[in-house]
């Protein structure tokens, strides 16, 4: 962990992305600014359709956005590339190499974390606290341990940013609140930048600096409220009453964006 | 709070488990008796003269056959001699097309053009009969070894191209995504998740292309070779030598099977994630 704080500044800079359609041209995301600070952590919220993922997907550099660009520490997002960390969904550990080879995968390919990948690996199966899981193949693990791995092997490669599309939608409740605590865990000892993309109030409140709430049709920025709970934050933090507000406050932003969109469908 | 975790077993000997618990007992005992039943019928037809025994001759005129073809062997071979002539011209031709067929199909599973060029080949021949290839294939190489390499080569081919593409088509895509946002090059992408991911799929083409390929064994053998256990069948038969006959196509039905076995086992090593709990 070299120089951890000074890397990690994301500029979303006009970007907007539109598809073709057989209706048609649609815009996924209307034009939008954001500037995410090293080491912040910051949320996207909103519903379904709204272009969130779409919005990380350009970050990760999966998505050309269609006007605008992307820059990260002053470099313009061309493509996928091991600066920024990718956690899925979806699982999507490789399923042919054992766990620690999915983690030290990163580091192979692209050399990346100083020592030899084997070393890189087992350092983070040790921080995941799945060492022993080492030789196992992703399918022996329970989801929550594959998301740690997932985690993990995104970390591999010393990113800068690590971006996250709703990483934790699949997983139970209780498995979601002790992945929640153990990713701001890990977050304050690597002080990366993180966007994370959820549907869920509560997570993004729990989680972030900062959240960028988003409405649908088109997509784009509603609110951007700053989240000034004190860290570490533990299971008091929930029942806040700076907590309630907080969560409210994106609430107002969702159910107002909800009937929006509704209206619009009906009319 | 973690449970102690067994170590995993290394991949030969959970292979070797598996082989010998292929099947549950239940079924291996039910085809079990499929065999008994279908050798009891063999005995009583041939015993109770219901069958002429020039076409059909009983199990020990079969197996006197065997032990005479095994030691004197058969028109200068014996058994061993036919049957390495025969497994040396599949094997043979059966890496080739796998050498060249896998690739092929990996690159035509990756891109359209390739797709689109190739498969008008393939699409066209795949469905004609091996033995009308072969009159042409003799026409070009002569009547020795290399037509008959080439037919078997060319029966192995379509399902082996076919079926790579199908599994290179089906890779979950998010497969690539990951290792593209993890830094890896084309080429690192095409190695390591292309390939294994289609690995199962590809393994399940060359198990129905290597059957393929020995259905037409026979035809390859039948022009002009002085060894193998398709010509041995062939030569048998002008002399109406139905238990040599028989006693080859129970041969040919063993080592395919066997064949199949290695197979299995081979994708059980090569591919360790794929075994069963």
């Amino acid at each position: 962990m070299t120089t951890s704080v000074v890397t990690g500044q994301v500029d979303i800079k006009d970007v907007s992305v539109s598809y073709d359609t057989r209706s048609g041209r649609q815009l996924a995301v209307t034009t939008t600014n954001l500037s995410i600070r090293p080491g912040e952590f910051v949320c996207l919220l909103g519903p379904s359709g709204c272009g969130k993922s779409t919005l990380l997907n350009c970050v990760a550099g999966f998505v050309t956005p269609t006007t605008g660009r992307i820059l990260v520490d002053g470099v313009e997002v061309l493509g996928p590339g091991p600066d920024r960390g990718m956690v899925f969904q979806q699982y999507s550990l490789f399923p042919w190499k054992t766990v620690r080879e999915n983690i030290a995968f990163g580091p192979r390919v692209t050399g990346r974390g100083g020592d030899s990948p084997t070393i890189v690996a087992n350092t983070f199966l040790g921080m995941i606290g799945l060492s022993k899981f080492a030789d196992h193949y992703p399918r022996e693990l329970s989801g929550g341990m594959q998301q740690r791995v997932g985690i993990a092997r995104a970390l591999a490669n010393y990113p800068s940013v690590l971006l996250m599309d709703e990483p934790f939608g699949a997983l139970d409740s209780q498995t979601r609140h002790m992945m929640q605590a153990s990713l701001l865990q890990i977050w304050r000892e690597f002080g990366i930048t993180v966007i994370f993309v959820t549907h869920d109030v509560d997570e993004a409140v729990f989680l972030a600096d900062r959240i960028i709430v988003m409405g649908a049709s088109p997509g784009r920025v509603v609110a951007n409220i700053p989240v000034d709970l004190p860290r570490p934050r533990g299971d008091d933090c929930v029942t806040s009453a700076s907590f309630t507000s907080i969560r409210n406050a994106c609430l107002r932003h969702i159910k107002a964006e909800s009937r929006r969109a509704f209206e619009l469908n009906a009319g | 709070m973690k449970a102690d975790v067994p170590k995993p077993e290394p991949a030969l000997r959970i292979a070797a488990r598996r082989l010998l618990a292929l099947r549950p007992p239940r079924t291996l005992l039910l085809s079990s008796l499929t065999v008994i039943l279908l050798f009891c019928a063999w005995v009583v037809v041939t015993e109770t003269g219901l069958a002429n025994p020039l076409f059909l001759p009983n199990p020990e005129a079969v197996a006197r056959a065997f032990m005479e073809v095994s030691t004197e062997g058969y028109q200068g071979s014996t058994l061993i001699e036919h049957l390495s002539a025969s497994l040396y011209r599949i094997l043979v031709a059966f890496g080739l097309a796998c050498l060249i067929g896998i690739p092929l199909g990996v690159l035509m599973g990756t891109s359209e053009t390739a797709r689109a060029l190739l498969s008008p080949m393939i699409e066209f021949y795949r469905p004609l009969p091996p033995l009308g290839i072969y009159t042409l294939l003799v026409m070009w190489l002569g009547i020795g070894e290399e037509s008959k390499l080439a037919l078997l080569f060319l029966a192995a081919l379509p399902g082996l191209i076919i079926a790579t593409i199908q599994a290179v088509r089906n890779i979950d895509p998010i497969y690539v995504r990951a290792a593209k946002a993890l830094g890896a090059s084309t080429r690192t992408i095409v190695l390591q998740v292309y390939l294994p991911a289609a690995g199962p799929t590809i393994l399940a083409g060359m198990r129905i292309s290597l059957g393929f390929t020995y259905t037409v064994l026979v035809a390859a053998e039948i022009v002009a070779a002085s060894a193998g256990i398709g010509w041995m069948i062939w030569d048998a038969a002008k002399f109406l030598l139905s238990d040599v006959v028989i006693m080859g196509l129970i041969v040919l039905g063993l080592t395919g099977v066997a064949l199949d076995m290695v197979m299995r086992l081979f994708g059980q090593i090569l591919m360790p994630w794929t075994r069963k709990q």
